[in-house]
Order: C-alpha cells, then structure tokens, then sequence
C-alpha cells in the first residue's frame, strides 16, 4: 500500500505542529471559536451534543495493522473505548477532548494518518472499491488513482474554498461497489477495445436533501488526463456552483440547472486548455504511484480446497459465514472476507479498542498486513488464503465479529444520528439496533436474501437513505421522531433513488412497518433469487402501499 | 422555563449555568421564568462565550420533574444524559455510578 514519501512526512508534521500551535492558542483564549472553528473543522474537530467529535482520513479505506493499532490505542487512551467507522470509509472519535488532539494527531501522523480535509468545502476523503486489489472482477486496482486525486487535492489552492464539499469515488469494476453514482465525480476505471486504461465520468450525483444520480459526461478519459480533466469539472464548479445557497451549492444542483450537456460542454472547453499541461500525468508518475500497491506476493496455497471442505463439515457456522461473508478473489486459492461490525443489536460501524488490536492481529497474520473500511461500514480483509479462512473465522467468533450477514438485512448502513450528532433531527442507531433484532436470526435473513437497509437520522443522508433497497429517514415533527420509508433505491452500477411509500411511522412502528415491507415481497417475489429489488423494480410501490396503508384508506 | 447551556471549550462536555458556574449536569440549572431572566442567561452565556469559557451556548426550554431541572426537547433530553445506546457512558452513566 502507499507509504509517506518525504513530502507526505514533513507535510503531515507541519500540519501537526501548526494545529497544536492553535489549539493552545484557542485553550489560552487568545483566539476566539468564531477564528478557530474554520481553523478546527480542516483538521476533523467537530462539536457534536455531548462532545468534539475528530474524524480521521483512511484513503480509500486502505489500513494496515499498525495503523488499526493505533486507532485502537487512541480509543483506549483518549476516548471511551471504541470508535465509528462511517459512510466515507474514515473513522470518527465521538468524545475527544481538544486539549488532547495535539497528541492524538501526533500519534496518527506516526503511522501515516491524519485528519486532513475530513471537513470544510473542500475536496474530501476519495473512496474506492473496498475490494480493490483483490475482486476477481476488477480491470484494474484504482486506489492508485484514489492516490494520485489524494495528492492532487491536498490543500489544493484553487480548490480549498469551493462552493460546497465535494466527494470522489473511484471504481475498478463493472459491479459498482463504490456507489460512484452517488458522487460529485464518480469514477469508473476500465479498457478500451484498445487495452488502454482509462475512465468513464460521472458528475454531479449526491444524496442530502436534494438526490441526484450522476450523469456521465465521458465514456472513456485516458488514464494519463485524470488530473486535467477532475482540474476542468472542479473549475467549473468553483466558477459557477451557487455560493449563494447553501442547500443549492453542491455540483449535483449545478449539473441539474445548466443541463447535462451544457456542464459537458463547459467542462470540455475547460479541459481544451488543460489537456496538454503539466496536469497531463506521465506515464512514469503513474507507474510509480502504481508500485506502491503493488499486490502481496500470492504464492500458492491449492491445501486450500481440501481445509475448507473439511472445515465445512466441522462447522455448520463456519459454513454460513463462507456462504456469506466470504468473496471470490482474483487468485483462485485466495478469498476475500467481510468482517461484519453489524452484530445483531450492535451499533452500525462502531468497534472497540481490544477488537481493533485483535482485527489488526489477525490482518498481520493472516492476510499480508491489509485491512480494508467499506462504506457499508464493516471492515475487510483482502487478501486470505482459503487455507486460512478457518483459522481467520475462529479468532474473529473469539472478538464477536463473526456474524455472517454480508449484505443481508442486518447488514445496516447507519449514520450516528440524534444519539450523538448535532445536525440529527431523530435517532437512526436504535433503530438499527430493533431491526437486526427482530430478523436476528440467520435462516430467515438467508431466505429474504440481498437487502440493503440504510437509515439517515437527518434529511443530509449520511446513512444513504435515498439508495437503499430499503431507506429509512428520521425527522422530527411535533416533538417526536417519525421515520420516512423509501423503497427501490440502489447505490450500484444501475444507481437509483428510492420513493417514498407514504406517511412515515412513529420508532413504535417502524420495526413492524419493515417487516410488512418484507414480508410482502416474500409472498410476491418469483422466486428466491428475484432479489428485493429486483422485485420492486418489476411491481412497483403498489402492493407495498397496499400492505402498509390499506386499513387506513378504508377506515378513511 | 428556560436554562442555558453550552459546551466546555477544553473537553466538548456539554453543561449547564447553575449558580454563577457550569455544572455537568442539568438538574439544578438556573431556571428563567421570564423574559428578564431569560435575556440576563443570555448575556450570562454571550460573555461566557467571548470569554473563552464555553461555545455553542444556547438558552433552551425545560420542565420541572421532581424537583429537577429536565429539558423538554429529545435533542435535549439526550444532551443531558448521553447517548441512549450507551446508558454506560455520559451524563447517565455518572448518575448511576
């Protein structure tokens, strides 16, 4: 994986040493919060109810042993035992003390991490294929390319103070695992009829209050015009994107109001100018940021077949969580494993100090030293032997983060929301949790199938809400929570928004709601592989409708 | 009735104006009971704020329960007791402790 170069390191200290100067200044009273909170906010200081929050850039969701380590070690020192892991693929502290960030960013820039444009208008953490490098799948790894739009956007002069924050996704594969659809730029890495890499374009998706799905301006950019072309659309953006409005100022409202093909063409004048520039990326810079991720010498292990038969019939647990949790890796005698941190009643992404240590022990061990965040908050790992998947399923039942419902309906993407989040209007966490209860058990998750749950406790949609298969959305009116229910929505290579199914429902109701909601489809899906949204997307809202509302409408 | 509250400048930690200091815990805030009350928590909180002291101060309603101070809205409820996935940590946890 990436490892600091000499900039990276003096950068990262300086950056260090600059905001622990300002924090003593700000603890001193020497400056005051409106000075400070800009000043807070580019280095990942939040204020949320019950404390700072701090947020910590993982690139791409790459992470090695030592740096889970340290998270873990952070936790345990200056927190309360356990951290987040969000929808950006980056980890959130809930309860630091300022005085003790100083310490706590000097201990991340001592394994290569920081928290450097986790927030403010600028170009923020770029996300990736959280089986980049590693899905049989994929064209090519594009964390190199996450890597290069990382050192590209880095304090960026001209693109520090935009409009609004701006997100960039980066995908590998045809099967969009990435959400890039959902992205101010989504990226998708692929060849030509030629054998050349480069990248379809999309700009202007996003979530929040107002969902849009990204259009795709460009079917194929040579990889080496990756940097001229993301300068183009970023210039036309900070040029035109409304600055006026804070609810109007993303890209996405821009791409909506001047027309897809008019933004295209903006962006293609712009690009004219910039395509034979230094931005031209050559074909050297691209090569060496390439060795960097150089994949882990895979030497054969073709024991592999045998152990995990065997072990399959040792252990009918074992085999579930194979079923599930465990994916197809480019290497035959290799897998790819989901380590679920959506244990039934557990709280979405949040992991405790000893688990990190323990993950981070199993990473070393087990799997090259690489650890992977998805932005459906679990954590993976890449690369494992299937020889070895017994003994990795072992010691993570020994931690609890055994349970084998990848992509299943406990498998809940949640924001933090009115549990711990300042801009929150309702809970989302509890929700989850009653939710996961209530399908906990394993056999009737398996028979529902692939369903994607997602929950925001805010109309921002940290929890992707609008592209789940099932959203739930939590306002509140009239002093309560009330939950809004979508359906239909997808964050995959075919994106779309889900609707809403009618009047929301108060936190009594919601649990019962979805499983109506779930019930339903079992008795109208063609058969057990008509997955949820397939179903949905073939009948419609209707019968949904039917079964959530029509006491009401006779009663009425 | 209203209070006011804020969050401590060094550590974040939510409190609450009780007897000419911030307390960490709601239950015996200085209630306003009317305008004139209210305005001067304002004031009390504006200078706490200039003065380095705290940030994010706000003047928030409440209710009387058992001789307590309880803020009336859920996001408030929940800023004085902690999160309610974690009864073991926050406000509620030190009350129980």
């Amino acid at each position: 994986m990436y490892r600091y170069d000499e900039f990276d390191h003096d950068f990262v200290q300086a950056r260090v040493a600059e905001f622990s100067d300002q924090v003593k200044r700000r603890l001193a009273g020497e400056i005051s919060e409106d000075q400070f909170r800009p000043l807070r906010l580019m280095n990942g200081v939040y204020l949320q109810l019950h404390a700072y929050m701090l947020r910590i850039a993982v690139p791409y969701g790459t992470l090695n042993s030592r740096q889970l380590r340290m998270l873990g070690h952070i936790a345990r020192k200056y927190d309360k035992g356990y951290g987040h892991f969000t929808t950006r693929q980056n980890l959130q502290f809930h309860w630091p003390a300022l005085a003790d960030v100083p310490a706590i960013l000097a201990d991340l820039a001592s394994v290569e991490m920081h928290c450097i444009q986790t927030s403010g208008n600028c170009i923020r953490n770029v996300t990736a294929d959280h089986f980049a490098g590693a899905a049989a799948d994929e064209v090519a790894d594009p964390r190199p390319y996450a890597e290069i739009l990382r050192q590209w956007s880095s304090v960026h002069p001209e693109f520090s103070y935009l409009p609004r924050k701006f997100k960039i996704a980066v995908t590998g594969a045809e099967r969009d695992r990435a959400a890039i659809q959902a992205h101010d730029i989504g990226l998708h890495l692929k060849k030509n009829a030629a054998g050349e890499l480069g990248f379809a374009v999309y700009v202007g998706g996003g979530l929040g209050r107002t969902p849009m799905i990204a259009k795709k301006i460009r079917d194929f950019l040579p990889e080496a015009q990756l940097l001229s072309y993301c300068t183009a659309i970023l210039r036309v953006y900070n040029l035109y994107g409304r600055r006026d409005n804070k609810y109007k100022a993303r890209i996405k409202i821009l791409v909506h109001e001047t027309g897809v093909e008019e933004i295209a063409r903006q962006i293609e004048a712009e690009w004219q100018e910039l395509k034979d520039t230094e931005l031209k990326l050559p074909e050297a810079d691209i090569a060496a940021i390439n060795a960097y991720f150089a994949p882990p010498a895979l030497s054969a292990r073709p024991e592999g077949d045998a152990v995990v038969k065997q072990a399959r019939l040792d252990s009918k647990s074992f085999s579930e969580w194979l079923d599930q949790n465990v994916v197809t890796h480019r290497h035959p005698d290799y897998a790819a494993v989901t380590i679920s941190l959506k244990g039934i009643g557990e709280v979405p992404g949040d992991v405790t100090d000893s688990q990190m240590e323990a993950v981070a022990d199993i990473a070393e061990k087990y799997a090259f030293d690489e650890l992977r965040v998805s932005h459906e908050q679990n954590l993976i790992l890449p690369h494992v032997a299937r020889a070895d998947l017994k003994a990795v399923y072992d010691a993570l039942v020994e931690i609890g983060l055994a349970t084998a419902n990848s992509n299943l309906i406990s498998d809940i993407i949640s924001c933090p929301g009115l549990d711990y989040c300042s801009l929150a209007t309702a809970r989302s966490i509890p929700v989850a949790q009653e939710i996961s209860r209530r399908f906990a058990s394993l056999e009737r998750q398996r028979e529902i199938g692939e369903l994607k749950l997602k929950i925001s406790g805010c109309i921002n949609a940290c929890g992707h809400h609008h592209v789940g298969h099932i959203g739930i959305l939590g306002v509140e009116k009239k002093g309560t929570e009330l939950y809004q229910v979508t359906l239909g929505g997808s964050a995959d290579e075919n994106t779309s928004v889900g609707e809403i199914i009618g009047r929301g429902f108060s936190s009594e109701e919601i649990t019962d709601a979805i499983e109506q909601i779930v019930d339903t489809y079992l008795g109208l899906r063609l058969n057990p592989d008509e997955r949820f949204i397939d179903a949905y997307r073939r009948v419609g809202p209707a019968p949904f409708k039917e079964a959530l509302y029509a006491g009401e409408t006779k009663a009425a | 009735m209203k209070v006011l509250t804020a969050n401590r400048l060094s550590d974040g930690i939510a409190v609450w104006y009780a007897a000419g200091g911030w307390a960490e815990t709601v239950g015996h805030a200085d209630v306003a009971h009317d305008k004139a009350a209210e305005d001067r928590l304002e004031a009390i909180g504006a200078a706490a704020a200039a003065n380095n002291e705290v940030l994010d101060v706000n003047v928030i309603d409440v209710t009387i329960v058992d001789g307590l101070v309880e803020p009336v809205r859920l996001r408030e409820k929940i800023r004085a007791a902690g999160p309610t996935i974690h009864p073991d940590l926050g406000k509620q946890a030190e009350r129980a402790a």
